[in-house]
């Protein structure tokens, strides 16, 4: 493939002391930007619970009084938007998807895969072995303070080392599958796995 | 053939491949945004409201990619984006401000299937913009002016003073053709005698300019966070179905776009 082609005159801002977490294509912000595709739901703590599915089949649920009293995990990740916006050492606390299934009596995930339901009608999809061993939690604080309903409060999935869309906003089931299904953004054209690292922003990269 | 079958045989899905843009013109259309009128050679066309990834390159190799809405009508054969200059930005200070006639960059796209309007679509069309955000509903409503739809539009933007409306000339003739309506507000300034809303936009102004719930219209809201919170929760307390409520957050938001 050619050099790409100079824009004249661009400098940027160069590549940081950072650069090494930084994954390509990607830019350090310090705020938080927001990004959802409709309104943000009402939170509505009584009426909330957070359910696990193998395949049409229910495995486990808990009110939000039941979650909070599961053991807590706290994190400090980088976080990567599609959308070009990197976040270095963020804060979160809530439960590893590994303490559910532990909850829950489950030794593995009753599926390959998993495809997270959100409050909205939003899906995502993910290997389901991209959820363990500590890589996932469903995230109720951040920064020590309880999610705000914007940011997907009050509880988010937290995948980390994907593209932040994986992080679904307003998580409320994970369900197993033995087969990987295509989720929101996923079908409209995003990719499917999202490796920052990769720069799996787009179908086909 | 069997879903097996047919899944192995499904081809990879094409990559989008990075192109060379050249930029043909540049329109001021506010001190502090510009439209970029470009050319790129095997543009394969796109759908109101998606958007484009830009790619800068410096001498040194230093790249820099950036989200820009496309403003341009599907139908006219000219690409444009509308890049608004943010003091810390890193890009739009470059694409807003220094770049000239001749110069190139990369670009792929069209990204974005969800926040998308297209004249076979049945219903109203409702939108509301702040800022720059307008970018992707202007795509929108001069696709509906280019197919000559008669579908009723209304649009609701939000600007900081009169200078700050951009494509002002062009809304001006839009909202006299029939079935348009273009309502402003003002929140910072109004010039002598103004006669729209001089407001943030809230529940009332919602209420007074869109269509009633029964014709179920299609709204797009875009601009900045708070604007495009207050507006869709606004929205959906009017009664307006959350299915029918796009959302897309545009524009500075600390700088996290620049």
């Amino acid at each position: 493939m050619s050099d790409p082609p100079v824009s004249r005159g661009f400098r940027g801002r160069g590549r940081g002391s950072q650069s090494a977490r930084i994954p390509p294509g990607q830019h350090l912000v310090s705020d938080f930007p927001i990004l959802s595709a409709g309104p943000t739901p009402e939170p509505d703590l009584a009426g909330w619970h957070f359910a696990l599915e193998d395949g049409q089949s229910p495995i486990s649920r808990w009110s939000w009084h039941e979650f909070e009293a599961l053991p807590q995990t706290e994190v400090t990740v980088d976080i990567h938007c599609v959308t070009t916006w990197s976040k270095l050492d963020t804060h979160w606390r809530g439960v590893s998807i590994d303490t559910l299934l532990e909850a829950a009596g489950l030794a593995e995930p009753p599926g390959t895969f998993v495809l997270a339901h959100c409050d909205g009608g939003y899906t995502t999809n993910l290997p389901s072995e991209d959820i363990l061993d500590g890589k996932a939690m469903i995230a109720t604080h951040f920064e020590d303070e309880p999610l705000d309903p914007e940011h997907g409060g009050p509880a988010r999935l937290l995948v980390p080392h994907l593209y932040f869309w994986k992080s679904a906003k307003w998580v409320r089931k994970l369900q197993f599958l033995d087969h990987d299904q295509r989720g929101f953004w996923e079908d409209l054209g995003y990719h499917s796995y999202g490796d920052p690292w990769r720069e799996q922003r787009y179908d086909g990269d | 053939m069997t879903a097996i079958e047919l899944a192995v045989a499904a081809p990879a899905p094409k990559r989008l491949q990075w192109m060379t843009a050249t930029v043909r013109e540049v329109i001021e259309e506010t001190s502090r945004v510009r439209s970029l009128v470009i050319d790129v050679p095997g543009w394969s066309g796109h759908r109101a409201g998606q958007h484009v990834d830009v790619r800068l390159t410096g001498e040194d190799g230093y790249q820099a990619q950036r989200s820009y809405s496309i403003a341009s009508a599907p139908e006219t054969p000219d690409l444009v984006i509308t890049v608004e200059r943010i003091i810390e930005g890193e890009v739009s200070p470059y694409l807003a401000g220094e770049v000239r006639p001749g110069d190139r960059f990369e670009l792929r796209g069209p990204i974005g299937g969800y926040f998308v309007w297209t004249v076979p679509l049945d219903g109203h069309l409702f939108l509301v913009a702040g800022g720059s955000g307008i970018a992707p509903l202007m795509a929108m409503l001069r696709h509906r002016a280019a197919a000559n739809s008669d579908t009723p539009a209304t649009l609701l933007y939000s600007s900081r003073t009169a200078e700050d409306i951009i494509y002002r000339a062009e809304l001006e003739r839009l909202d006299w053709q029939v079935g348009t309506k273009v309502v402003h507000t003002l929140t910072r300034m109004q010039p002598a005698g103004w006669s729209g809303f001089s407001r943030r936009i809230d529940r009332a102004m919602l209420e007074a300019t869109c269509f009633p719930v029964v014709v179920r219209p299609r709204i797009f809201v875009c601009g900045p966070t708070p604007l495009v919170e207050v507006a869709a929760r606004a929205l959906r307390d009017i009664g307006h179905s959350q299915n029918l409520i796009k959302t897309e957050r545009f524009g500075p938001t600390g700088g996290s776009y620049g």
